[in-house]
């Protein structure tokens, strides 16, 4: 066998023991399941988007309205749905039970 | 060494196999530790792939000639900077360069993504594991880097045109956006799968995506700068097929990087955001397989070609699956939010879109067009320049005027009246400079003069927007003006950034509309005498030669005057190479820094009687082309560059969902 494939064979070595950490790390895991959100958390990270939307787009109304992109009748035509919407999400999301129960509802 | 070398592509092979294969088991069977161990495995193929390069390296540097690449591409006598160079200076190396930055982008998503606990992380191990056994099967079974020969005393040497500075920098560059396109299409495919419609995979996304999309830009542009340089021909971009293989993608990409920005403010176009990043990555294969399968050379060679057909099964089968999959998620796919306006910042946005799409199709056309018709009519038709020319004005110069009026626009609705208002400065300028270039003759190219206002038109249009950008922060928190436009541009450095790429548009625009007023002169000349080009005076001296370390280098001597003044003399000329057995140009080029022009000259032959033909050039503006590079690595950077608060955010968003 020459230098060569002999590095070869150890840099496979390496790699082998590499891939096969996660297993020689916890051979015996207790929970061996990929995590990944339900249902409920996801409607809840889709309210946490919404509420962030909602929040940048009021930020933007208002900086489009105070550099003149905006005139004052269409910043109050659109002014009022926006907060609205920012403090819906808010409520759907509030940590108490019944914010839990309004996600469940939003849903 | 050639052993070790084919070793490790043989390791990167079997580990990438094994991410693919177990990282999609893992998935079907959720089981935590099988996907974390294909993820390793990703990472383990960078290194093997690592040792591979290094290997390849390594012979390079010794002028291994036993290995047939080597031989093939190097010599002796090569300098060591085009030496190394050669490593992606032919096929093999090509695509040993694209698994090794391929592999590189995965570890590095996986180590990011880890460290970010992102869900989706096991989604997109999968999509990158294909890709990598793509690519690593291509080196092991087809084109291999390491086939050994009996060594011959020298190599072949580089092709000459090859032996520059940029062309050291520009294939590397192109592959860092070639392959990076990979990321947000590995992604967009892992949300897919894990069904997922929120916006995970573009925040992950972001910064890959401008990280490709610049250094595929910034390549381009070196690109267009080794082609000034060294094909010696006076222009820069010829809408050759190759060039057209980096363009089409960047333009997919440009149009993803403004669309992408229509999902996170209003949640819409989500389809359309993974057609184009399956676009984009669709056509970074397909540049890749243009350059490397001899396609266009002629389809008998294609055919003929080791790695064409293969390359022609993976896109067909990517781009099947890939669109497979957003059928299949349709449903999940729809957007409840509606355009409110058509004068609206989305609206010009999705204008904007519809025109960077279309010319990217319509290039796409021009390239495969000769290829459809050699293989149905066995006779190639030529798509030339006039073509690419007619639609680059028609798609190229409304979106000039979409990037001036993008940001007068307020996002959902504007009235009429206020879009006049924020409207009357930029065109009052680009009207005022209109006037003075009719004055100063401009008129003579009406497409000039049109792309010349449109220039000014956005400049203005940019400038406004940080002025106005920047009072309204200042009444917002006081201050100076300087820290109020530190804090416009830090609280938003995307837009910013943007603006400042948007400025360097209008640079390349304008520097490619100076060619519409070049002047060209030819001449044979005997010693002492002279040739006057757009206000220039040269005069023949006569010819000189040298020996560098692998070329014998003739010059011809010219004095060069402008009214009457002595400007130096320069020294446009021919190398001929012994060991390549070819000649290159070496034109001759004195930039003017006051009016951003060159005179490019090219020694076209010397003659047995002493005289020589030379042809001048005068390209004015030009160097704003090169100018451009720099100004849009800076809007890029102020784009790329973190703001921790808004990482902050993000990352609370997506932890809540569990890791």
């Amino acid at each position: 066998m020459t230098a060569g494939l002999l590095l070869g064979a150890l840099l496979a070595l390496a790699a082998v023991v590499y891939v096969a950490a996660p297993f020689l790390r916890e051979p015996d895991a207790p929970v061996d399941r990929l995590a990944e959100p339900d249902g409920l958390e996801l409607r809840r990270l889709a309210l946490i988007e919404e509420r962030d939307r909602s929040q940048d787009a009021l930020h933007e109304l208002e900086f489009d309205h105070r550099t003149g992109k905006l005139s004052d009748e269409d910043y109050r035509t659109l002014v009022g749905p926006l907060r609205r919407r920012v403090a819906e999400a808010r409520r759907a999301l509030e940590p108490r039970g019944e914010g839990r129960e309004r996600v469940r509802a939003a849903g | 060494m050639a052993e070790l070398g084919r070793a490790a592509l043989v390791v990167c092979l079997g580990l990438s196999l094994y991410a693919l294969v177990a990282g999609s088991w893992a998935l079907v069977t959720r089981r935590r530790r099988l996907a974390v161990s294909a993820q390793n495995a990703l990472v383990a193929a960078f290194a093997s792939a690592l040792v591979g390069s290094l290997v390849l390296v390594v012979a390079l540097v010794r002028h291994d000639f036993s290995l047939v690449y080597v031989a093939t591409l190097t010599s002796e006598q090569l300098p060591l900077g085009y030496t190394l160079s050669a490593f992606w200076g032919g096929q093999e190396g090509s695509l040993l360069l694209w698994l090794l930055v391929l592999t590189g982008y995965s570890a590095l998503v996986v180590a990011t993504s880890r460290r970010r606990r992102s869900e989706l992380l096991p989604w997109v191990v999968p999509p990158l594991a294909l890709v990598a056994v793509f690519f690593a099967f291509m080196l092991v079974v087809i084109s291999s880097p390491f086939e050994t020969q009996l060594a011959p005393a020298n190599g072949a040497g580089l092709n000459p045109s090859l032996q520059n500075p940029y062309m050291v920098a520009h294939p590397p560059l192109l592959y860092l956006g070639y392959v990076g396109l990979t990321v947000p299409w590995a992604f967009g495919m892992g949300a897919l799968l894990a069904r997922r419609a929120d916006e995970a995979w573009i925040v992950a996304t972001r910064r890959w995506t401008l990280v490709a999309w610049t250094a595929l830009g910034v390549g381009q542009l070196l690109g267009a700068k080794w082609a000034y340089e060294e094909i010696g021909w006076g222009g820069y971009f010829a809408w050759d097929p190759v060039e057209n293989a980096a363009l089409m993608p960047w333009l997919a990409a440009t149009a993803f990087l403004h669309s992408v920005m229509i999902q996170e403010k209003r949640g819409m176009l989500k389809v359309w955001n993974l057609l184009l990043v399956i676009l984009a990555f669709g056509l970074s294969l397909f540049g890749t397989f243009l350059t490397r399968s001899g396609i266009l050379d002629s389809i008998h060679s294609f055919t003929e070609s080791s790695i064409g057909p293969w390359f022609l099964g993976f896109i067909v089968l990517v781009l099947a699956l890939s669109i497979a999959l957003v059928f299949v998620r349709l449903p999940l796919l729809r957007s409840r939010t509606r355009l409110e306006s058509l004068v609206s910042r989305e609206a010009t946005f999705l204008y904007n879109n519809l025109l960077l799409v279309a010319l990217c199709l319509t290039i796409l056309w021009g390239v495969i067009w000769p290829l459809l018709s050699e293989a149905v009519r066995g006779e190639a038709s030529v798509v030339a320049g006039p073509y690419y020319n007619f639609f680059l004005r028609v798609f190229g110069l409304p979106l000039l005027v979409l990037m001036g009026l993008a940001p007068l626009v307020a996002w959902r609705r504007a009235s009429l009246r206020s879009l006049g208002a924020s409207f009357a400065w930029p065109a009052g300028i680009a009207a005022g400079v209109a006037v003075v270039l009719l004055a100063l003759g401009a008129g003579s190219s009406p497409v000039g003069l049109l792309a010349y206002t449109f220039s000014a038109f956005v400049l203005g249009s940019i400038g406004y927007e940080f002025v106005r950008g920047t009072r309204a922060r200042r009444s917002l928190e006081g201050g100076s003006r300087r820290s109020a436009f530190s804090s416009l541009v830090g609280r938003n450095r995307r837009r910013y950034g943007g603006y400042v790429v948007h400025a360097a548009i209008v640079l390349l625009a304008i520097g490619i509309a100076g060619s519409a007023y070049d002047t060209v002169r030819e001449a044979r000349l005997a010693r002492g005498e002279r040739l006057e080009v757009g206000g220039y005076t040269l005069t023949y001296l006569g010819t000189t030669e040298r020996m560098s370390a692998n070329a014998r280098e003739l010059r011809a001597q010219v004095k060069v005057q402008r009214d009457g003044r002595d400007l130096g003399i320069i020294e446009p000329g021919k190398n001929f190479y012994p060991v390549e057995q070819q000649v290159s140009a070496e034109p001759a080029i004195r930039t003017d820094a006051l009016s951003l022009g060159d005179l490019f000259v090219i020694l076209e032959n010397s003659n047995a009687d002493g005289s020589v033909r030379l042809k001048a050039l005068v390209n004015p503006l030009v160097n704003l082309i090169w100018l451009a590079g720099l100004v849009f690595l800076t809007g890029s950077l102020i784009a790329l560059w973190p703001d921790p608060a808004e990482e902050r955010r993000l990352l609370e968003r997506y932890a809540l969902a569990p890791a």
